[in-house]
């Protein structure tokens, strides 16, 4: 008798420890880690409305599910029959006026909360005007993001690594690649933009575009991902958002309106003529590739193909060689060839990854396995 | 225990083919109630092809040069096609009519006449999906073939279905298998058969009267 | 007793037509499962079946959580993890979800409401060889062609490009949508019944407002399934035909709108979450009351949120595209609609609470997995309301967040309900309890299992991990929360385990027990256990809301429990009154031929996925051979006076 509640307690005190253990776990530092894709450490005004909004009801939720909980414990425990005993109980059919109280006051709670929520879906949604606004193309692609600056004396066309200067509102158009020649009956599919430190996501569907705005408050690189399933580099589909000053980032706009090498040269360096590069990628400054990535400051890039290798010549050359073993990418019809098994070798792969670091970089510097005798 | 009164109907399960409607708690028989529950559910299977068909009317790509529905269309043609699967409706219920007064040959002539209306639109169906195949119009070629093809395609895989049954109904028939208390047989083939034809009023109406600017 | 032949029939035909198949008879022995139109007989193979894919979906899960334990994991490929993870969700969702709805609805409503069994015995045994061999449909797929791999909703146009050039390897989405189709028509039909059963069947006396709660949501969720899965239909329809026959429905290039799929597989998806825990709902409204030996608080408010529920949950279908660019007057409406739908939800959560209050409160397991749902559904209704703030869904949505929400609701609540369920009805299907102490073992584990596994998903949500991804890189700081979430699921499995080990030794060694074990308020507690195949000897008369309870107890001026002296039936053997002959209920007899017309539908299937148009010929013809039979098929044996039915 007296066994069994003693028993009981001490299994629910194991249980509460086990569950107090894995909430004080998950929580660690209050914010999390600092890797770059946190929402609880927003780093934009636009990221930091939306923790604004969702912090207070995260505690009133946190509140009323605890009030619950232990409501359900104490109820449990507390009116605990007695083995054996047999409680006259008095039979409660209901309440009117608790029925009215515990309906109102949830709907209180929730028509309080409506009023910031409806007031901040508007402030979001809102363009940005004003002659210091950035606006960028945004193409969703199978897996990787194509960035194209649209104003005036811009016209960058680059991949994954999206420079912004701080303290400006850049206002995105997402859209997915649209298909040509005409008549062509495949947009691409759906994918979601998502740099969680400087806003929500942003679904990009085919034959929509939609808008999305980003501010960043200081400079720092700051990460996202695609957020809604694609196929089978889904996980593999990532990019970074570089802020910088906005002297930094004029001289960034500027060497990238520069090109390193001519578009021959470029062509000649990854020999073209055996590989058809040209017919997927861009070699000239401002053009976009056919389906794939302008290669004319590849280097510049801190990491490529999606964003998932950092740019070195290791990485670089092994995916020339064969980049479907480095990312899942199936019976995609266009798509980074297995050149290996079209004849080239490792060292024409890595002559070619030798080429991309010098010809491609605004800085270059080759890497020691480049410098050869 | 409670004491119940226990009738040789109620013990039973479910309430017998002919006109036991007292014994369910609504007062309608169950095959009544059930086929109205089902057919509830197709009107929303028709209503989201409908809707699609509604949303989607104009927003072909520039490049699509397939035929438009005004070059495609025969509106007294398919005029004439939908009377006739109207006056199926008319028949069907002479052949409850019949059944019910116990005139079995009258039931017979009436179902096959509602067969053979039905068999006569899709006759018509099959008509013009061959001539508007002719003239160019494909499933794919635009939105215009997606939406027509697919909607007026499931309508009439619904009225083939309803002619099989009719068929078979009248098969029953000729057997001796269908006496005037199995009646509710043929109401519920009928309901069926009357539903059939109000969708097709919705869709004429959406796809052959309403202008496409 | 009567032959089978159809002694009214006129010509030789028929006759003959008897004679190649003849209609089953036993009601006992192995075989006659496979015929029975028996509710509870149908009701246990559901629940068998629906267990067996909780744990290959279980197992599907496992394999997940162990390629996400560790950064870069090498468990899975990117193609096999996006088939599991596709797999989990449909079968949780088609395989155990409704399918246990169906189970314990079949069991318990006839029941509960003092019928003999559903309005449409044959029409219940389709329903669940459709949901067999649609199972099986499904599964097949690993070894013809490829598993789904375009996730449980199947967003277009990742799905509806077409089979050679689509964006999706494998064929496996052609075995997605025609098999969701052909669950679909088992769904269907079995709504129909339940609710021509609950509309019809009820015993003299039983009101709507004087049946059970479970009975309640069972009609709730008939109507949702019934007007559900047309728009469903609908869509897999459009994605099969953009698939296989080139139409452009989602097809964005030439005029096709994406959304469109989203809004019609939502409009489905939201009323389908409903469809998925009303009947966990019920069957906490059932448990609560009979351990706190107090009726259930506010009967008529939590009748009323539940049909509430209902209705609401047609308004809210958007709130799954919030990120989808629908424009701010459309999320701000939606996220509202949603934020009202919380109001009714905690409303049932608070007359469970004070259904316990002031109860003499038995923790037998049942009740602790009733009280488990309770705390846990909470904390998924309270992530849900945080996904209604439409600007915080928007970090929220695609992330772990969201599968933390959802699996809080849908393990947290409906599992934890079922297995619930499971303990509390176990001793009247079976005639004997589930041992106690497993059971105690199985709760527990399973509510730490459950979570270990799902809480910290909250967090790396939040913290940038989207869902969905078959592997994530190091350095996030995601390692420590995954590999904890790992530990949980098996834990979880553990449970599971022990489980199973409880059904297999109650089987063996379990205690027996009386007609009410558990001193209940529901007409089922009234007959013997297991209940015979009449269920009822007399049909009783109801005078009340637990009119069962009513006859062991009465109350006194005070409103406190008396207890009646000739209450209820004590021995077994007054259950059934004197001089019953069983031989004088008719039920309907077995048949084959919803197992025939059944047997078609995956050979449409397999037709239509390899365009085999003579396959589907052949099961079509199969289809009409079956129904057929089965219209002219009496629903009992003939009897003299020529009784025919459904």
């Amino acid at each position: 008798m007296l066994d069994r509640t003693h028993r009981f307690r001490r299994a629910g005190a194991a249980a509460a420890v086990a569950i107090a253990a894995v909430t004080l776990a998950s929580c660690g530092d209050s914010t999390g880690p600092n890797n770059k894709q946190n929402a609880l450490r927003p780093q934009g005004t636009y990221a930091r409305t939306i923790l604004h909004l969702t912090l207070p009801f995260f505690w009133i939720a946190v509140v009323i599910g605890l009030g619950v909980i232990g409501g359900t414990i104490f109820v449990a425990l507390r009116f605990r029959e007695k083995p054996g005993e047999e409680r006259a109980v008095t039979q409660v059919h209901g309440n009117t006026v608790l029925e009215i109280s515990w309906t109102i006051i949830p709907a209180v709670i929730l028509a309080v909360m409506a009023v910031p929520t409806v007031a901040t879906i508007f402030s979001l949604a809102k363009k940005p005007t004003g002659p210091n606004v950035v606006h960028v193309t945004v193409t969703a692609r199978q897996w990787w993001w194509e960035f194209h600056y649209d104003d005036p004396g811009n016209g960058i066309e680059t991949a994954n690594e999206l420079h912004i200067p701080v303290g400006v509102p850049i206002s995105l158009t997402l859209e997915t690649p649209k298909c040509s020649p005409a008549p062509c009956y495949l947009d691409g599919v759906n994918h979601s933009f998502w740099i969680p430190e400087l806003n929500g996501k942003k679904d990009v569907i085919p034959g929509r575009e939609q808008f999305l705005k980003l501010e960043a408050d200081k400079a720092g690189t700051y990460l996202g991902q695609c957020a809604e399933y694609c196929g089978l580099s889904h996980a593999n589909m990532r990019m970074r958002v570089v802020a910088e000053t906005p002297s930094d980032y004029a001289a960034w706009v500027a060497s990238q309106l520069k090109p390193v090498a001519t578009e021959d040269a470029l062509k000649a360096g990854v020999d073209n003529t055996t590989w058809a590069c040209a017919s997927c990628h861009s070699f000239k400054v401002g053009v976009a590739g056919v389906v794939a990535p302008n290669l004319t400051h590849l280097a510049d890039r801190t990491a490529f193909a999606g964003d998932t290798y950092l740019m070195n010549y290791d990485n670089l050359w092994k995916w020339v060689y064969d980049a479907p073993s480095r990312k899942p990418m199936g019976n995609l019809s266009q798509h980074m060839p297995n050149f290996s098994a079209a004849g080239m070798t490792q060292a024409e792969a890595q002559k070619i990854a030798c080429f991309l670091l010098t010809n491609t970089a605004t800085n270059p510097s080759s890497p020691p396995e480049c410098v050869k005798s | 225990m409670a004491q119940a009164v226990v009738t040789a109907g109620s013990s039973a399960v479910a309430p017998h083919g002919g006109d036991h409607s007292h014994d369910t708690n609504t007062g309608v028989s169950n095959s009544k109630l059930g086929i109205w529950l089902f057919l509830s559910s197709e009107a929303l299977f028709f209503g989201a092809f409908i809707s699609t068909y509604f949303l989607y009317r104009g927003r072909d790509a520039q490049f699509l040069k397939g035929p438009t529905p005004d070059k495609l269309l025969n509106i007294p043609f398919t005029s004439v096609t939908s009377f006739v699967l109207l006056m199926s409706s008319l028949t069907m219920v002479l052949a409850l009519a019949a059944i019910q007064r116990g005139d079995h040959r009258r039931l017979r002539i009436w179902l096959l006449a509602t067969a053979l209306f039905g068999a006569t639109f899709i006759g018509g169906q099959v008509y013009e999906f061959t001539e508007f195949y002719r003239k160019g119009l494909h499933l794919g070629t635009n939105m215009f073939g997606t939406t027509f093809f697919v909607l007026t395609g499931l309508h009439g895989a619904h009225v083939t279905i309803g002619i099989i049954w009719l068929l078979l109904l009248w098969g029953r028939s000729m057997q001796g298998r269908l006496p005037a208390e199995k009646s509710e047989a043929i109401e519920i083939a009928g309901l069926y058969w009357h539903f059939v034809d109000v969708v097709w009023i919705f869709i004429f109406t959406a796809i052959y009267l309403i202008p496409t600017h | 007793m009567t032959t089978v032949e159809d002694t009214t029939a006129i010509v030789q035909a028929p006759e003959r037509r008897v004679r190649i198949l003849e209609r089953p008879q036993a009601t006992t022995g192995k075989f006659s499962w496979v015929t029975t139109v028996d509710h509870k007989k149908i009701a246990i193979m559901y629940a068998t079946l629906a267990l067996f894919f909780f744990c290959v979906g279980g197992i599907e899960a496992l394999f997940i959580r162990l390629q996400l334990a560790q950064p870069n994991g090498t468990i899975l490929s990117a193609a096999r993890y996006n088939e599991f993870f596709t797999m989990h969700g449909t079968t949780m969702v088609f395989l155990l979800g409704m399918p246990i709805a169906a189970a314990f609805g079949n069991y318990l409503v006839p029941l509960m409401i003092g019928a003999r069994d559903v309005a449409f015995p044959r029409l219940n045994m389709l329903g669940f060889w459709v949901f067999a061999f649609g199972g099986f449909f499904l599964y097949s797929s690993f070894a013809l062609g490829g598993a789904p791999n375009g996730g449980w909703f199947g967003y277009a146009p990742l799905t509806s490009t077409p089979l050679a050039n689509g964006y999706l390897p494998g064929r496996g989405t052609d075995f997605w949508t025609v098999g969701l189709i052909m669950l679909g028509i088992g769904s269907v039909a079995t709504a129909v019944n339940f609710l021509v059963t609950i509309l019809n069947l009820r015993a003299p006396g039983m009101t709507m407002m004087r049946m059970p709660v479970f009975v309640w949501m069972m009609l709730v969720i008939a109507f949702l399934t019934l007007f559900a899965m047309p728009p469903v239909t609908a869509a897999l329809i459009m994605v099969f035909m953009d698939r296989n026959f080139h139409t452009n429905f989602f097809n964005a290039a030439a005029g096709g709108d994406p959304l469109m799929y989203q809004n019609l597989f939502w409009i489905f998806g939201h009323p389908e979450v409903y469809i998925l825990i009303l009947p966990g709902m019920g069957i906490v409204s059932e448990i609560l009351p009979v351990f706190s030996r107090k009726p259930l608080f506010g009967y008529r408010v939590v009748v009323m949120s539940g049909i509430a529920i209902g209705f609401l949950g047609w308004g809210v279908w958007a709130h799954h595209m919030f990120a989808s660019g629908l424009g701010p007057i459309a999320v701000s409406a939606f996220g509202l609609s949603t934020m009202l739908i919380a109001i009714p939800t905690g409303v049932k959560i608070f007359n469970w609470l004070a259904t316990v209050w002031g109860g003499a409160v038995r923790l037998r397991t049942p009740m602790l997995f009733a009280l488990g749902f309770i705390a846990q559904f909470t904390i998924g209704g309270l992530s849900g309301v945080m996904h209604s703030i439409v600007p915080s869904d928007t970090q929220q949505t695609d992330t772990y967040f969201v599968v933390a929400h959802f699996h809080y609701v849908l393990f947290g609540g409906l599992v934890f309900a079922v297995f619930g369920g499971f303990y509390y009805w176990w001793p009247k299907v079976f005639g004997k309890m589930l041992n106690e102490k497993m059971g105690k073992l199985n709760f527990w584990l399973m509510v730490i299992g459950f979570n270990l596994t799902f809480f910290p998903m909250h967090f790396l949500g939040f913290e940038g991990q989207p869902r969905r991804t078959y592997t994530y890189p190091s350095g996030m700081g995601w390692d420590t929360l995954n590999l904890l979430a790992t530990i949980g699921a098996f834990i979880i499995a553990m449970s599971v385990l022990v489980f199973l080990v409880n059904v297999i030794f109650t089987a063996r060694r379990g205690e027996k027990v009386g007609h009410d074990p558990w001193d209940a308020r529901t007409l089922e507690w009234s007959i013997p256990s297991p209940p015979p195949e009449y269920n009822f000897a007399v049909v009783p008369v109801v005078t009340s809301l637990d009119d069962y309870w009513h006859h062991k107890y009465t109350e006194d001026d005070e409103g406190r429990l008396v207890k009646l002296p000739t209450g209820g039936a004590g021995e077994e053997e007054e259950l059934i009154p004197a001089g019953f002959d069983p031989h004088s209920i008719h039920m309907p007899s077995p048949s084959y031929w919803p197992l025939i017309f059944a047997m078609a539908l995956p050979i449409m299937g397999y037709g239509f996925v390899f365009k085999n148009w003579y396959l589907l010929a052949v099961g079509v013809v199969i289809a009409f051979f079956g129904l057929n039979g089965w219209a002219i098929e009496p629903s009992t044996d003939p009897e003299p006076s020529g009784t025919e039915a459904h």
